[in-house]
């Protein structure tokens, strides 16, 4: 299937306030977040501080923590919040009719 | 029966004012008086009950369990004896004599008076119904009330509160908080319909039944049934509903039968006038047994305002007492609720409403030419006062309309949500504290006169001091005139909330809440969903109160909880199954040996704990590596969890030359009977089999050091950053007492220690003695936490890995999907 977005799953396969992955051969997993209302955003899954992985963290509002050391993570911008310096790629992410779906250029992006 | 006067203080020969109540009212207006002129009267005061002077309105926090009845003793004896203030306590007043100038009490004690206050206050209405004087129907009203309400409830069994007014929810809200099960009985549609409209008073009867009481509305109470007790409540159209304790709490009634009997006038109360003087220049009287102007009054801002009148009469500077709007901010079974004004609606009348149904919040603000008439607040009442202020004032409120309901920091400009602004704006006059009539000023004159922390406030000028629903407004005055220099208890638990540790759990016990978002909702949580510090603290503070009930939220634990391995920085996971006791056997070793072949585990190490811990495991390969090791018996060692790690034992007895006990056995025991168990932090135990220590007791959580005459226990030791060893908390003879003794310790540090605070720091804050004081002298005491640990541990004792194996939280484990950029390329 040839197309601008990639069909990853329903909605609800994402926990509320909880976050799934996307195994991508060669690259960095994508983490697929879903916020307490149900937003939902992808970031490479790779902490900018220790390349934790943020697919494991606790999401809060619209970030995460880091499981390694507690970085909080913007989950819009991928931006280190607070005092903390750094940046983890976005990946564009969108859902239609309860699907998920991510960008497939910035996925083949993650895998290069 | 007549007797002679007696004559009290016969030397004296200041005017003699005789009190007859030792209540709220009375006791305030004298407390008025003293101020303006401590000596001119000498002063007796005479009560019905037993008690010294307490806040009635806190009673439901003592039926609640959240207060005790010494911490709501207004005034104590040392107060009554520092005025010269003579109290007959028990003895009620049965007959005054205004023609002799006497009264005279049940007791038989006859005494002159110059002047003489009546502050009877009211007396619960009861129902004439069929039944109403059976033993289990009674009122609530005092603290008799509350101790057959207590003594009713250690039975358990199901209470009938008749009246869904504020009384009868308090009493329903404390009943059921000790266990029994309530029916609220009101006979009107909707509950607190004198205080809530109706779109309120929907959230609120939604938020109590969601805690398990039923209401019925429009419940007409028939007869109350039962032959020498109480045994249901009978309904007009014929329901019958079981009951072992009634309450009524329909309403009050002024008491004026003493009044009445002497031939005073009397109305619905006894008639006063402006200054609190009845129909005899020698008789006054205030609070709820009042008609003033044709009212009556059962809230206690009017009767702060009559107690002031009626002091200024008596030292002859009169001021006079006019009625005031008043506003209503309560805390209804935990539930904000706020209403002022007349919100009937009605012509003219233009309302503007705010709902925000996700935090079960209600604001209406009823608006009459341009000005505001009436206000209802539900779930958030910050702005209350405000309201209420400008509704007093008849502030023109055209200019600030549209942001009005959005509350003060918003609608006075610069839409800053900071609540210290919002404080900052207030009038010096606005008031602060409705139950003891406190305005801003004085709270500022107050802090200024050197009352720096909030207990200083409160005992200072008495704001925040009865129902403590200002409180947060005292503290933003305290930092508005203080900066940096106020004296704070506890820390806060994290950003989003301004509560400590301690606050947060008291509250989730006291008002028995069962979720995160409702303790976030109900202690104003300044964030949606909280932080990565206090959603697994709450999740942990809901578990510890809720065993075998609370539904654990997997997104508030770290990843090592949720996962049951430990997180390494490469991203793989390290895994550590149980050998209990640190004891393993061949086919043990054998499984762990073919799981770090088959999943090509890099490295395996023997831990601290006398474990083997298997690195390097793929978060996928988890549940197939679980399936293997629990294939040779073994579970979960939770190397990962804030909770009982390991037991680490010596060989003791059975091979050591030296041993004096069988360590190893005690080890396992232990072992068995702690594991699985949640905890504020780690915790770990050691047995060692005499004094020489091997298995390095003295810095664990827990540790047992067997001698020849038993087992010596010591608590608090760790290793790690600050090494500290143990403290000795006591000897033992018996293994089943070092047992009971290990539970009981480790459900006293579950239910007061704060989360991820290890044992060493609990006992260097709260001390030795106070353990010692917990767990050794009381053995009903020490038995029932450790019955409350055991209890705990029936729901807790799961192999977490076996569930995930049997396919539990299959998502936790398995990607959502995958890509191949070969295959979408070629």
């Amino acid at each position: 299937m040839i197309g601008e977005w990639l069909d990853i799953g329903r909605v609800d396969e994402i926990p509320l306030r909880g976050s799934r992955t996307v195994q991508v051969a060669g690259g960095d997993d994508i983490a697929v977040f879903r916020t307490g209302e149900s937003q939902v955003f992808a970031l490479l899954d790779r902490c900018p501080h220790k390349h934790g992985r943020l697919s494991q963290g606790i999401v809060h509002g619209g970030a995460v923590a880091c499981p390694l050391h507690n970085w909080r993570i913007s989950l819009s911008t991928g931006e280190a919040l607070g005092e903390d310096r750094g940046c983890t790629p976005v990946v564009p992410v969108k859902v239609t009719a309860g699907r998920v779906l991510i960008c497939r250029a910035s996925t083949l992006k993650a895998a290069a | 029966m007549k007797h002679e006067p007696i004559r009290i203080g016969e030397a004296d020969t200041r005017l003699h004012m005789v009190v007859i109540g030792n209540g709220m009212a009375g006791c305030r207006a004298v407390e008025e008086l003293l101020a303006r002129d401590p000596t001119r009267y000498r002063i007796t005061i005479v009560g019905a009950e037993h008690h010294v002077n307490y806040n009635r309105i806190m009673l439901s926090p003592v039926l609640a369990g959240e207060k005790t009845f010494d911490e709501i003793v207004i005034n104590d004896h040392d107060w009554y004896a520092d005025n010269g203030i003579t109290l007959l306590a028990g003895d009620p007043v049965i007959a005054i004599d205004r023609a002799a100038r006497t009264v005279t009490t049940r007791g038989g004690i006859t005494m002159d008076y110059d002047r003489l206050l009546i502050a009877t206050g009211s007396d619960p209405f009861i129902i004439p119904v069929p039944g109403r004087d059976l033993p289990g129907v009674i009122g609530f009203r005092d603290m008799n009330d509350v101790g057959a309400m207590l003594a009713a409830a250690e039975k358990g069994g199901r209470a009938v509160v008749i009246g869904g007014g504020l009384l009868g929810l308090e009493a329903a809200h404390g009943l059921a908080l000790r266990g029994m099960t309530v029916t609220v009985l009101h006979l009107m549609p909707t509950l607190l319909e004198r205080q809530l409209d109706e779109a309120a008073a929907w959230l609120l009867r939604t938020a109590l039944e969601a805690r398990g009481q039923t209401i019925l509305t429009g419940a007409d109470t028939a007869a109350i049934l039962g032959d020498a007790h109480v045994t249901g409540v009978q309904l007009k159209d014929g329901t019958e509903l079981p009951a072992d304790l009634v309450v009524m709490a329909v309403g009050i009634r002024p008491s004026v039968a003493l009044a009445r009997d002497a031939g005073l006038d009397v109305g619905r109360g006894i008639k006063v006038d402006d200054h609190m003087v009845t129909s005899d220049p020698n008789v006054l009287a205030v609070g709820e047994c009042v008609e003033h102007d044709g009212q009556v009054y059962g809230l206690v801002a009017p009767l702060w305002d009559m107690c002031r009148a009626l002091a200024d009469g008596l030292v002859e500077q009169p001021s006079g007492y006019r009625p005031a709007p008043t506003a209503t901010k309560l805390k209804v079974a935990g539930l904000d609720v706020f209403s002022a004004g007349d919100f009937s609606g009605g012509d003219g009348a233009e309302d503007i409403v705010l709902r925000d149904a996700s935090r079960g919040i209600y604001k209406r603000v009823v608006v009459r030419a341009d000005r505001i008439v009436g206000a209802v607040l539900y779930g958030d009442t910050a702005d209350g006062n405000w309201y209420f202020d400008l509704l007093k004032k008849g502030e023109d409120i055209a200019a600030i309309r549209d942001a009005l309901i959005f509350g003060q920091a918003f609608a006075s400009g610069g839409g800053q949500a900071d609540p210290k602004a919002a404080v900052a704006a207030l009038s010096d006059g606005a008031e602060i504290c409705g139950c003891n009539g406190v305005s801003k000023g004085k709270v500022l004159a107050c802090i200024d006169g050197g009352a720096h922390s909030l207990d200083a406030v409160r005992s200072g000028c008495k704001a925040s001091a009865s129902c403590g629903s200002c409180t947060g407004i005292v503290e933003s005055l305290l930092a508005l005139r203080l900066g940096g220099e106020v004296e704070t208890g506890p820390k806060t638990m994290c950003k989003c909330t301004s509560f400590g540790h301690d606050d947060v759990r008291r509250e989730i016990v006291a008002q028995g809440m069962r979720a995160i978002p409702e303790v976030m909702q109900k202690l104003h949580w300044s964030t949606p969903d909280g932080c990565s510090s206090c959603r697994p603290a709450l999740n942990y503070y809901l578990l510890c109160a809720l065993p075998g009930e609370y539904v654990d939220d997997q997104q508030s634990r770290f990843v090592n909880e949720r996962l049951h391995a430990n997180i390494q920085k490469d991203g793989t996971y390290s895994v550590v199954p149980r050998m209990w006791g640190g004891l393993t056997s061949p086919k043990e070793l054998r499984a762990i040996a073919d799981v770090v072949e088959k999943f090509n585990a890099p490295m395996v190490k023997v831990t601290g704990g006398q474990r083997l811990d298997i690195f390097g495991i793929r978060k996928e390969d988890l549940p197939a590596v679980w399936a293997d090791l629990n294939a040779a018996g073994m579970v979960s060692g939770h190397a990962y969890g804030k909770s009982l790690r390991t037991v680490k034992t010596c060989v003791g007895s059975e091979w050591c030359r030296f041993g004096t006990q069988d360590s190893t056995g005690l080890g396992v025991k232990i072992e068995r009977a702690t594991w699985g168990s949640w905890m504020p932090h780690k915790f770990k135990i050691a047995v060692s089999g005499c004094p020489r220590n091997c298995a390095e007791a003295t810095i664990k959580d827990f540790g047992i050091v067997c001698v020849d005459s038993g087992y010596e226990l010591h608590v608090g030791g760790n290793g790690g950053i600050k090494v500290r060893a143990t403290d000795l908390l006591c000897k033992v003879a018996t293994e089943a007492e070092a047992i009971e003794m290990c539970a009981a310790f480790i459900q006293l540090y579950r239910e007061e220690a704060r989360y991820l605070e290890r044992t060493a720091p609990w006992i260097e804050r709260v001390g030795l003695a106070y353990l010692q004081s917990r767990l050794l002298p009381d053995a009903e005491a020490r038995a029932a936490l450790a019955g409350r640990f055991f209890y705990s541990q029936r729901f807790s004792q799961d192999d977490p890995w076996a569930q995930r194996v049997a396919g539990a939280e299959r998502e936790h484990h398995a990607p959502m999907a995958r890509f191949q950029p070969q295959e979408e390329l070629a």
